[in-house]
């Protein structure tokens, strides 16, 4: 067993968890984060993608143990009052979802490629940087607009804040 | 000429809302009501659920494709801190009965194995512990010893097979669950007058729908009531406790199935039964509540989903002027261990199997061969993903023997637009379309005559491009003889012939239009096109209707999202609901503005005086008074409190099968046509297809929302790509499932879809529907297979390479190549 503290969508919380225990686990069991999906065995699908220290990481694949001391950003924690982060309203504006299971994980990846890439970051680029995510429903058509159009969408927040 | 179709009346139609300009809301691509939960993280997947006392599920699974269960040693994993109880199929057994099985007669499965695991995956034993992690911890502890037996794994030799090597030796003698032969009208002497025979063997693999979310269950058994609680992603909800009451040994009415947002489906968690038996088998036992959520192994090797997998060999016979005559084939079917659906997937494909030609007779034998694999389920096209597959690769085959083109010669026998509504040999009808325009559109999208070009200079310089064009069907709005026809008929099994889909609607005094559905959301849209149908149909303010979702008990009618019914079928329940609304409504309202009722209309959610513009009073206003204020009424049970109704729309268009099956009736009438056309490069070093441009275009009759329909046919293509280039669950001789996980098995990925993909559309209305809608769900993979394989094909003409087996993957490619060129 192992305690751990870490910071989770802006909050330091704290708890013994096993040694063994997963971020995905400790994020929706202990944490009831449950925005944060598993879709897979062996690290592929994505939907587990969350921020430690501000870079995605498929929480499926690190000990909450590993995470101690961090700051985790999931899901729950982009939207602020009742506001949809700009990535989050660029895949309703698109029509970037359908059943929704892949979502946030693609919206956490989605983010990270624009902190990486910048608001401009083209579709190739893009298409290659989601090889990680998968999704079964939309073809990825829809996805790819959404994160180009959320990109624009957060570097003209970032031009603001900087003014 | 007196036709084997005489019988076949079509009904007349009950259509109350015609396809018109001008609608307000049907047609607008409304950004979907669904999301903002979703995007926030607050969907309520079935693994979100949590219950009070809860303990988790952790399965022992069969390492075996085919072997007899000598003893199960539990001990072990009883010892472990944390596990309430390990049960073993024994167990369960004495709990519960058999799965309930369409097949007929049927093929006897249980929940957890008893004796014998018949495939790799299935399950043997569970453990119910605190968490899952000491569930899993004790299912590793579980030792079982196995007497093996010979697996079957390829289809021919399984129907050889004899003694050990068949699989339910108590219901069947051999492997081959079914065997039925057909024809509709006369095949014999259409082949006897033809002029040619093309013949085509012609080999589909398996693969399945693999939703990111698995699926899973929670039940609680409740001692004494004697009844089940139950979560679970299951897209039947309303249907399922009739469904499962027997295996469960309780009424249907004792078990309450609560829906969750649902994480894909694809037709993949359409019953989903199995593991709901046994799951509850596992509360009732422990005396807990309990939680089984597959994971994605599990979900590869047990979650009964997995799709078509056949053999066909086809024939067509045509006269040397190009007209297709008839149609017939043999199909045996892998249907692996267990037959839960039936041949079903075989009844829907009658719905279209001659595809939109002019095909005069059809002739099928159907085997359903049992094997050593997980059973089959639906995967979005139900098996008319196939036959669209084999009609257009039999066209292909036509032109390459008459040296004719393959467009032109699918243009000169498609279907007219003055011949519907059009009925094809197996009784089905199309109810309405417009192949050439469907056709016309997807050219000029695509440019074929600048492609064709194009592709020749680029052939001229060594290059692999080809160009495929496929023509099909998309027939949408099941009807539920499809699961039964083909059954044997003196053993039908339960002929089943309603698909009803239902609404409850109230308006509550503050205005508001509150809507339950009894279907769940699978990641199609249904709070979406409800609310822009009943905003459309009543007048009222989409952010005025907020939906929600019955439970099995309190919900009624809701056969769920399959079989592309959804949207055409709950608008029909939509028009009932506002028509009972509208009369209360309008009775009320007179009544406030004394007036008659059939003075007023419905204006922007008011009741108003036709013609007069202030005359007028709005819907709070009328529930308002109508549920408080009693007594301003006359008396009567016609002014009883409150605007609220219930309203069940039953299937548009079907009629019974012939009892001698000469026909199927009309069970899948509402259809669609869609039109893909891609150009590839072949890498001949590689076998690596490459998607240079992509045009589709789909006729679904009147759009409800344009960019949610849009969404299902990019959805649907991707898995048809999947489908033809990488996707193929591989068993080797043994029996064993060598690829079930995403690292193996090659979905698509974001990357690997088309980048130059053209979408259109054409609205050719439904003569039969509310509106004129038709389903669209399946479209992208009922089409993308035909199209993709025929553009290979062109772009391997130089090597004289033929394909007549999916998928198509690089070695497969570089295999067929090399063969050519060791054979040149
Ligand atoms: S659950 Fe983490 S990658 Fe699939
Ligand atoms: S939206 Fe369903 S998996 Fe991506």
């Amino acid at each position: 067993m192992a305690k751990v503290e870490m910071t989770i969508n802006g909050r330091s919380v704290s708890g013994v968890v096993e040694d063994r225990m997963l971020l995905v686990d400790f994020l929706r069991e202990e944490r009831n984060l449950t925005g944060t999906h598993i879709g897979c065995d062996t690290s592929q699908c994505g939907s587990c993608v969350v921020h430690v220290d501000g870079k995605a990481v498929k929480s499926c694949t690190m000990l909450a143990a590993q995470a101690a001391g961090s700051e985790i950003t999931t899901i729950e924690g982009l939207a602020s009052d009742g506001e949809l982060h700009p990535m989050q309203a660029a895949f309703r504006d698109n029509h970037g979802l359908q059943c929704g299971f892949c979502t946030p994980g693609m919206i956490m990846t989605a983010v990270d490629i624009v902190n990486r890439e910048g608001a401009d970051v083209d579709e190739q680029t893009i298409r290659e940087q989601l090889e990680g995510n998968i999704c079964r429903c939309t073809g990825y058509h829809n996805i790819v607009k959404s994160i180009a159009a959320g990109a624009k969408e957060m570097g003209s927040g970032m031009k603001e804040a900087a003014e | 000429m007196a036709s084997h179709l005489d019988s076949n009346v079509i009904p007349p139609s009950r259509q109350r809302e015609t396809p018109r300009a001008g609608l307000t809301w049907i047609g607008q691509s409304m950004k979907r009501v669904e999301d903002p939960r979703i995007l926030s993280g607050k969907g309520g997947y079935i693994d979100d659920v949590k219950v009070p006392g809860m303990a988790h599920a952790a399965m022992v699974s069969s390492p075996h494709a085919h072997a007899r269960i000598v003893s199960i040693d539990t001990s072990k994993a009883e010892e472990l801190p944390g596990v309430i109880g390990v049960y073993t199929g024994e167990d369960v057994a004495t709990v519960v009965d058999p799965c309930p099985s369409f097949a007929s007669p049927p093929v006897t499965q249980h929940a957890m194995a008893i004796d014998k695991v018949r495939h790799v995956g299935e399950v043997v034993a569970a453990v119910v512990a605190e968490d899952r992690y000491i569930a899993e911890d004790a299912a590793a502890l579980i030792e079982v010893e196995w007497d093996v037996l010979p697996a079957m794994v390829d289809i021919e030799a399984s129907l050889e097979a004899m003694g050990d090597g068949v699989l339910h030796p108590d219901d069947r003698e051999s492997n081959k669950a079914l065997d039925e032969s057909f024809e509709f009208g006369p095949v014999s002497e259409d082949f006897d007058a033809a002029d040619r025979i093309i013949k085509r063997r012609l080999r589909w693999n398996r693969s399945s729908a693999q939703a990111i979310e698995t699926c899973g269950v929670i039940s609680q058994w409740d001692a004494f009531k004697g009844g089940y609680t139950i979560h679970a992603n299951t897209n039947f909800y309303n249907f399922i406790p009739f469904v499962i009451g027997g295996s469960l040994r309780v009424s249907p009415g004792e078990m309450r199935i609560i829906p969750v947002l649902t994480g894909g489906s694809f037709g993949s968690k359409v019953f989903i039964h199995k593991i709901i038996i046994m799951t509850s088998a596992l509360s009732r036992l422990s005396g807990v509540p309990v939680k089984y959520i597959e994971d994605r192994l599990e979900h590869f090797t047990n979650s009964d989903s997995h799709g078509s997998d056949r053999l066909y060999d086809a024939e067509l016979a045509i006269n040397d002027d190009g007209t297709f005559k008839s149609l017939r084939f043999t199909v045996l079917d892998d249907y692996g261990a267990y037959l839960q659906f039936g041949v079903g997937t075989h009844g829907n494909a009658m719905a279209q199997v001659t595809g939109p030609y002019q095909i005069g007779s059809f002739g099928m034998r159907v085997i359903a061969v049992l094997t050593n694999k997980t059973q089959q389920g639906p995967y979005r096209g139900f098996g008319s993903e196939v036959t669209n597959w084999v009609m257009e690769r039999m066209a292909d085959a036509a032109a390459e023997e008459l040296g004719r083109d393959p467009l032109e010669l699918r243009e000169q026998n498609m279907i007219q637009p003055d011949q519907f509504p059009y009925m094809i040999p197996t009784g089905n009808i199309y109810d309405s379309g417009n192949f050439q325009k469907v056709l016309g559109e997807a050219k000029s999208l695509f440019d074929l005559d600048a492609w064709r070009k194009k592709a020749a200079d680029m052939r001229a310089e060594g290059r692999c491009v080809g160009i495929g064009v496929a023509t099909c069907m998309e027939r949408s709005v099941y009807g539920p003889t499809e699961w039964w026809s083909l059954n044997n008929k003196e053993t039908p099994g339960f002929t089943l012939t309603s698909t009803p889909e239902g609404i409850s609607a109230r308006i509550d005094p503050s205005g508001k239009l509150f809507v339950t559905l009894h279907s769940p959301m699978v990641g199609n849209s249904p709070e979406t096109v409800v609310t822009q149908i009943l905003a459309e149909r009543l007048t009222v303010a989409p952010e005025d209707v907020v939906i929600n979702y019955s439970d099995s008990q309190s919900g009624f009618n809701g056969v769920g999202p399959q079989g592309s019914r959804f949207t055409a079928m709950v608008a029909g329940a939509c028009v009932s609901a506002a028509i009972k609304l509208e009369e209360r409504l309008k009775r009320f309202g007179a009544h406030m503005l004394q007036r008659r009722p059939e003075d007023m209309e419905l204006r922007d959610g008011k009741v108003a005086v036709k013609g007069l513009k202030d005359q007028e009073t709005s819907f709070a206003d009328i529930a308002l008074n109508s549920s408080f204020f009693r007594l301003s009424f006359p008396d009567g049970e016609e002014f009883d409190s409150g605007l609220e109704t219930t309203a069940v729309y039953d299937h548009p268009l079907s009629t019974d099968p012939h009892e001698d099956r000469e026909h199927l009736g009309i069970f899948y009438p509402i259809v669609g046509h869609i039109c893909h056309i891609v150009a590839v490069e072949v890498d001949p070093g590689t076998g690596k297809v490459e998607m240079l441009d992509y045009a589709a275009v789909h006729d679904n009759g009147t759009i409800v929302n344009p960019r949610t329909l849009a969404g299902q046919v990019w959805g649907g293509t991707a898995n048809g790509i999947g489908t033809t280039l990488s996707e193929q669950f591989n068993y080797d001789e043994s029996g064993q499932f060598v690829n079930p996980n995403f690292a193996e098995f090659a979905m698509p990925t974001a990357n690997e879809m088309p980048r130059n993909f053209k979408l259109g559309h054409v609205e050719t209305p439904s003569p039969y529907t509310e509106y004129g809608i038709k389903g669209g769900g399946e479209g992208g993979r009922l089409g993308a297979p035909s199209a993709l394989t025929s553009a290979v094909e062109d772009a391997l003409q130089n090597y004289g390479v033929k394909i007549s087996a999916l998928p198509i993957t690089p070695p497969v490619l570089r295999g067929l190549i090399r063969e050519a060129e060791q054979a040149a």
